[in-house]
């Protein structure tokens, strides 16, 4: 017994060493931070008294217009992400195990250049007289009006944050052994009935991380909005963005930021109990 | 046993980047047989399986079932049922689902696929685990599931790929009497693929024994053990002495320079063979009274019996015995004729193909 105490209290010491600087990191870039953004958020520009004006102002029309277009779009490109991840995550599973990690490669590639350069060049291919437009009237076709639309901006989206559905779609379709998929179509299960029964829900952790993935981004992001929407479509991002930027109010800003903050963990409670829930729910 | 053929393989070759894993197979399966397919790793034994399973299309040849050819028939278009290597349970499902999804497929009543769950899990001796997960059960119970969830589909022919490998030995032993049981009680065929020849002597009606993409013997478990074909046989089925030898003449076999009384004919005279004698077979007597003597050269305690090797003309002989004879004495070697068998020698690789006519 006598022994072991100063090992253990050695142990004890070298773990809080370690930890120290991980500490220190959450401390200074995640705590204070949002302690205070909650400081600003719940105080009143002029008087720093505490107010919940900042909260309140949500509740204008243009404030309430943009936060629901951005949760509109969000969960748009989120649900384009997975039609169009899930088939590909299906094909690169079914690939020969050499190929496949260079195809998977191959698509997250983009995720290694910056993201505003690629946000840019969008810019410059949907723009009205953008390589899209030029190449359409070349074949004399009618041009498309699509910079600075809501439909840009979900286009930008989903081109951006697709390698995020990808991957995590993928890890867990590959992990599902091959003869738990055999074993259902023993047991007489056409593709379909396998498909529905055992592949998807085995990869639904997948598509709850890519959702989360997809979706958290899409709903706070300004650049995509501002680039691609021009001024003329305003999301939250860019309404919390101008609180800062433009009009120097950082108790509005931390207001608004909270707000989202809000919605955020909602939404992420929401798929993560959908996603524990799954396992138990098919009780004959 | 009913001499009804259920499964035919005709000249089945099955190649895998132009490596031949089944060379021209052939071979039947009668209604109700336990049959096991036995051999090492890499011998086609799991192919041939799954050639069956539908999981893998042969280059060439037939798989006819009950009269009819399934060669092109998908997996959940046939008459039978697998139970995998590491189970392949549903884990996001209960037991009782992963039981009923077959019979959910078929649309059975859900009276009907609760009363065979029940039936199922009984017989597997697993009753009241319907709403646990798979997860939460041993390897061995997670096993019993996998069978329970194949059984109940009645096919009439269960296909198990090495279901015992990832088992304890202990649990291994005790599944073996399991699955004797359950055919017995549920009176399908099965069809076995194992490594482990102790496993395929315990439980099979008929043994196949395979080495590279070729059948080596097809027999009962005392035919492939007291009379193997081959030198392979003889090694990968339990201990053996394989000693290169000179058939004398009918029923004399002169092994390292003795000769030796035997029951085998029609080797011809004076014909190089290789003789098998298995180390329980062999009698250590006094010297004098042996067919040939040597010394005792190590001794080992095995618990059932002693493991001895003797030095004797030149040849280590492996002896197991319940009498133990020390290290450094002098004793003589007694096999009688019966425990004597005689193979020809392999010639070439024509020579290993030809066994897959038999």
């Amino acid at each position: 017994m006598a022994l072991f105490v100063p090992v253990n209290f050695m142990k004890r010491k070298n773990t809080v060493l370690l930890a120290t600087p991980y500490g220190l990191w959450i401390t200074g870039f995640t705590i204070i931070p949002l302690l205070m953004v909650v400081y600003y958020g719940f105080t009143s520009r002029s008087t720093g008294v505490l107010t919940l004006d900042n909260i309140k102002l949500i509740s204008t029309p243009e404030n309430l217009k943009a936060l629901w277009l951005s949760v509109q779009l969000s969960l748009l490109s989120t649900f384009l992400c997975l039609l169009i991840a899930y088939p590909l995550a299906m094909i690169l599973r079914n690939m020969k195990a050499k190929s496949n990690s260079f195809m998977v490669m191959l698509f997250i590639m983009p995720m290694w250049m910056n993201s505003l350069l690629r946000i840019v060049a969008w810019q410059n291919i949907l723009e009205k007289r953008g390589i899209l437009n030029t190449f359409l009237s070349f074949l004399h076709l009618p041009a498309l009006e699509i910079i600075n639309t809501p439909a840009a901006i979900v286009f930008g989206m989903v081109y951006d944050f697709l390698p995020f559905m990808i991957l995590p779609l993928y890890n867990t379709l590959v992990k599902i052994d091959e003869n738990v998929i055999n074993a259902a179509h023993d047991l007489g299960a056409g593709n379909f009935y396998t498909f529905i029964k055992i592949i998807f829900p085995l990869s639904i952790p997948g598509v709850v991380s890519g959702i989360t993935m997809v979706f958290v981004p899409s709903l706070t992001t300004f650049v995509i909005s501002d680039i691609l929407g021009g001024s003329k479509v305003l999301l939250i991002g860019n309404v919390i963005e101008q609180q800062f930027q433009k009009l120097n109010n950082w108790n509005s800003g931390s207001g608004l930021s909270l707000v989202l903050m809000v919605f955020v963990l909602l939404s992420m409670t929401l798929v993560a109990k959908y996603d524990k829930g799954e396992g138990r729910t098919n009780v004959l | 046993m009913i001499d009804n053929k259920l499964i035919e393989l005709v000249n089945i070759t099955k190649r895998y980047d132009g490596n031949i894993v089944i060379d021209d197979l052939n071979l039947y399966i009668r209604e109700n047989e336990f049959l096991t397919l036995l051999g090492p790793s890499g011998c086609g034994k799991t192919t041939t399986l799954r050639i069956i399973g539908g999981f893998e299309t042969p280059d060439e040849g037939k798989v006819i079932f009950d009269g009819k050819d399934i060669t092109k028939l998908p997996p959940n278009e046939r008459q039978l049922n697998t139970v995998f290597q590491k189970y392949a349970l549903f884990t996001h499902m209960t037991i009782a689902d992963n039981i009923a999804f077959g019979l959910k497929i078929k649309k059975k009543s859900k009276q009907y696929i609760k009363d065979k769950i029940k039936y199922a899990l009984k017989l597997v001796n697993l009753d009241g685990y319907e709403n646990r997960m798979p997860d939460s059960l041993s390897g061995g119970q997670q096993q019993r599931i996998a069978i329970a969830r194949a059984i109940v589909n009645e096919p009439k022919v269960l296909l198990l790929d090495e279901p015992l490998g990832a088992l304890d030995l202990k649990l291994r032993q005790d599944m073996q009497y399991e699955l004797i049981r359950l055919k017995n009680e549920l009176g399908i065929t099965f069809v076995y693929v194992t490594h482990d020849q102790e496993e395929a002597l315990t439980m099979s009606d008929t043994i196949m024994v395979m080495n590279q993409g070729y059948i080596q013997q097809i027999g009962t478990p005392e035919d492939i053990y007291n009379e193997p074909k081959n030198a392979f046989v003889a090694d990968f089925i339990g201990e053996s002495n394989i000693i290169s030898a000179t058939m004398v003449r009918d029923k004399l076999v002169n092994i390292l320079g003795a000769d030796f009384p035997c029951v085998d004919i029609g080797f011809g005279e004076n014909k190089p063979v290789d003789v098998v004698i298995r180390p329980e077979d062999i009698d250590l007597v006094a010297p004098q009274n042996g067919t040939i003597s040597g010394r005792v050269t190590s001794l080992i305690f095995k618990g059932v019996h002693y493991e001895m090797e003797v030095m004797a003309n030149g040849f280590e002989w492996l002896v197991h015995s319940t009498d133990m004879s020390p290290v450094g004495s002098e004793v003589g070697i007694h096999v009688d004729p019966f425990d004597i068998q005689i193979m020809n020698k392999p010639e070439s690789e024509d020579e290993k193909a030809s066994a897959n006519e038999l």
